[in-house]
């Protein structure tokens, strides 16, 4: 008895306080929020902020909502609220991945000679970067079966990482992995010879 | 006594499946799923009940708890690309990842109990929107993109 008591105090409490900060800062931040961040290509982006069965759907930049234990409120943020509230998380935030693609003979594990040459700024992204992994992807066009380009992707894949490894990336650092031909930088039919999708692409992050 | 060393024979091949799911299930766990690439003050991983050091390179996984001290600061990047980073007296829960990298199907979810957290979504998200969520105390985030912050009071 005495217990809830005490709980309905501290409730009551929280809720004075609450009201104290709307009236600061016009809103109460007790249960959180949530912010989505302006980007470039908008079609891609948006958050569903639920609870039970309330849902607020964030879809343009900065919109945002509160949320409470009676469900999630919208409201409209600015840079500088994220700037106040988040500026630590944000400065914490990893380099994004930098993408190069190497472009392969037909049928064939060899590099272009253009490509060959990309292999340098490779290196120079990998020692830039404190702890380094790099994922090697082999892709291929659709000539041939889905087992034939998984393997082929994967032994393009294999080369790159061999030739990293003797540039002096460590091995622990690479993984390589094939999507065969199910990721197509050029969409084209079933059987389509396309030298533009012969690739690997090389995320350093 | 024909049908108790029956029994006890079945008793020890339940215990035997039983320890094989187990061990499947931690090499299940054991995989990494990201890494620490930035931490900066006080910040631990939480894994099975123990504390790790949190520093740079350290790898994650599945079911890790990571805490930032009052002067903390975490950056995760995750298989997948994505992109999370704590800001100071946070609590992030890694609940349930599983990626595939080769079909980029996946499923992350995780937890924000308290504290600042700001996301940019990977490559689960972009393949199936809603395959990844964050939960807080109050509310469930469904991800289809792809640049975000949030935060939970406890």
């Amino acid at each position: 008895m005495t217990e809830v008591l005490q709980g309905a105090r501290r409730l009551a409490t929280a809720a004075v306080l609450c009201a104290a900060f709307a009236a600061l800062l016009g809103g109460c931040a007790s249960g959180g929020n949530v912010i989505l961040l302006p980007e470039k290509d908008l079609r891609q982006t948006a958050i569903s902020v639920k609870k039970g069965d309330q849902e607020v759907v964030l879809n343009q930049p900065y919109a945002a909502a509160k949320t409470t234990s009676a469900g999630p409120r919208a409201y409209v943020a600015n840079a500088q609220d994220v700037a106040t509230q988040f500026g630590p998380a944000l400065a914490a935030q990893p380099a994004r991945a930098a993408i190069f693609t190497l472009y392969f003979i037909e049928g064939n594990d060899e590099l272009t000679e253009e490509s060959a040459r990309i292999v340098d700024s490779i290196l120079s992204e990998i020692a830039r970067r404190p702890v380094p992994d790099v994922l090697v992807v082999g892709h291929t066009d659709t000539v041939g079966s889905d087992q034939f380009n998984d393997a082929l992707g994967r032994q393009r894949a294999e080369v790159v990482r061999v030739a990293l490894m003797k540039l002096g990336v460590p091995s622990d650092d690479i993984h390589a992995l094939s999507r065969g031909k199910r990721a197509p930088a050029i969409l084209t039919a079933d059987g389509v010879a396309e030298p533009r999708n012969r690739r690997v692409v090389i995320i350093v992050r | 006594m024909t049908r108790s060393l029956t029994q006890s024979q079945n008793h020890f091949r339940n215990a035997l499946a039983g320890i094989v799911l187990l061990a499947a299930a931690a090499a299940a766990s054991a995989a990494d799923i990201g890494q620490i690439k930035v931490a900066k003050g006080q910040v631990a991983i939480e894994r099975q009940g123990k504390s790790l050091p949190a520093t740079v390179g350290a790898r994650l996984q599945a079911s890790d708890i990571v805490r930032t001290g009052a002067d903390g600061s975490v950056g995760i990047t995750m298989d997948d690309d994505s992109l999370l980073s704590a800001g100071a007296s946070s609590e992030l829960v890694l609940e349930r990842y599983a990626f595939d990298a080769t079909t980029n199907r996946g499923r992350f979810d995780a937890s924000l109990n308290k504290g600042t957290l700001a996301v940019v979504s990977g490559r689960i998200a972009k393949q199936a929107p809603d395959a990844m969520t964050v939960r807080t105390p109050n509310a469930i985030l469904g991800v289809r993109g792809t640049e975000f912050v949030v935060s939970a009071n406890d």
